[in-house]
């Protein structure tokens, strides 16, 4: 569409959304929580190695760890959700794909972070 | 989606050649973008071969000898050929810089030059700055006070207070930093881009200016100024050896701070 609007106009547009501080705080935050949850995971892969099931239950079974691995688990899908949006809004710039794709990632981040939980609850509570 | 390859009109296509006078011994190869929008026809690649021995040391010393006396239809801005009025930004062997403080010698191999990146092209050299520069006024950068001036002297500043202005106030908006930056290219509708940002930064700090949490107001804004992801493209070529990202860091801090 052909526009007489001036340039300032145009740039000025609908004004600030008066947010954003918050998105980019919590991903600053996320990230800095994953390096002690991600170091303590790989470590704990590694120790695991070899492992049977019966070993890893037992392991995971553990309050501390049970709790560790529902902080990644939280964590990683949370900082996912934050990170994939910036990516979305970076280069989709059809509105309607890009307001379907950020529905996608919320929905998406969120099943497979309650479906991880229920998981490792699942095998906290019974075993396995 | 953001595209990331040319449109067929805008492909560059290989343009004419100017040899050197006979007899050139010290001889270097520009190759230089050409647009005419009037002829209609795709941007070409121009080539010229210029004597050294015969030409000043700088880029733009090469391009108004150019324009003297080989090609007066090449298009490019200059003014003070000193570094300080930012007409002469482009991009010389891939970074943003300006033609004035670019010395030929600083580039290995051909002398190749393109207009700062992802604007408009007026023509050849030229892209067109409206969208930053109504940026820029959208900051409204000048300062704001609820407070009357003093009716017997200018409004005071301590050194330390002036201090922290520094790094900021050298800027002359040249749009090397703006025009390299990705998230810019990208978004340049929505994202302010770290020449405004650090202009904004510029006013933001200045303990004589009273509308702070406006000029905050204004920017908090996922587009406005958190399209920065510190890439630092705009850091690495500043041709006044600022640095934006830091700047925008600066802005960030403060959005937090009055949380």
């Amino acid at each position: 569409m052909r526009s007489l609007r001036t340039p300032l106009g145009r740039v000025r547009g609908l004004g600030s959304a008066k947010e954003g501080v918050g998105h980019w705080w919590g991903q600053r935050l996320s990230g800095l929580a994953l390096v002690p949850l991600t170091l303590w995971f790989v470590i704990s892969v590694i120790g695991l190695i070899g492992a049977d099931y019966a070993t890893f239950s037992a392991w995971l079974g553990t309050p501390g760890n049970a709790t560790m691995m529902l902080l990644l688990v939280f964590v990683v899908f949370y900082h996912a959700q934050l990170g994939l949006q910036v990516v979305i809004e970076d280069y989709v710039h059809n509105e309607g794909a890009k307001m379907a794709s950020l529905i996608a990632i919320k929905f998406a981040t969120v099943a497979l972070g309650v479906f991880c939980a229920v998981s490792i609850l699942k095998l906290v509570a019974f075993g396995g | 989606m953001a595209e990331f390859a040319l449109p067929a009109n805008s492909r560059v296509q290989q343009g004419k050649t100017h040899k050197a006078p006979a007899g050139a011994k010290n001889v270097r190869v520009f190759k230089i973008y050409r647009y005419d929008p009037d002829t209609g026809a795709n941007p070409r690649l121009d080539t010229y071969e210029i004597d050294l021995d015969d030409c000043g040391p700088m880029v733009l010393d090469a391009l108004i000898k150019i324009k003297n006396e080989i090609d007066s239809t090449l298009t490019f801005r200059r003014s003070c050929r000193e570094g300080i009025c930012g007409s002469c930004a482009m991009n010389i062997d891939g970074t943003n810089t300006l033609a004035c403080l670019k010395p030929i010698e600083d580039v290995k191999e051909d002398v190749k030059i393109y207009p700062l990146p992802h604007m408009p092209v007026v023509k050849d050299l030229v892209p067109d700055l409206t969208v930053p520069y109504a940026q820029l006024a959208s900051i409204k950068p000048y300062m704001q006070t609820q407070t009357p001036p003093p009716p017997d002297r200018e409004r005071l500043q301590s050194p330390e207070e002036r201090a922290k202005l520094d790094g900021l106030w050298e800027c002359i908006l040249c749009f090397c930093c703006q025009t390299s930056c990705p998230s810019y290219w990208w978004n340049g509708d929505r994202y302010l881009g770290p020449a405004i940002l650090l202009q904004a930064a510029r006013w933001i700090h200045d303990s004589r200016d009273e509308n702070t949490g406006e000029r905050l107001d204004a920017l908090e804004d996922p587009f406005r100024l958190y399209r920065c992801h510190t890439i630092m493209n705009c850091t690495k070529t500043c041709p006044k050896g600022l640095n934006p990202a830091k700047a925008i860091g600066s802005i960030k801090e403060k959005m937090i701070e009055r949380r």
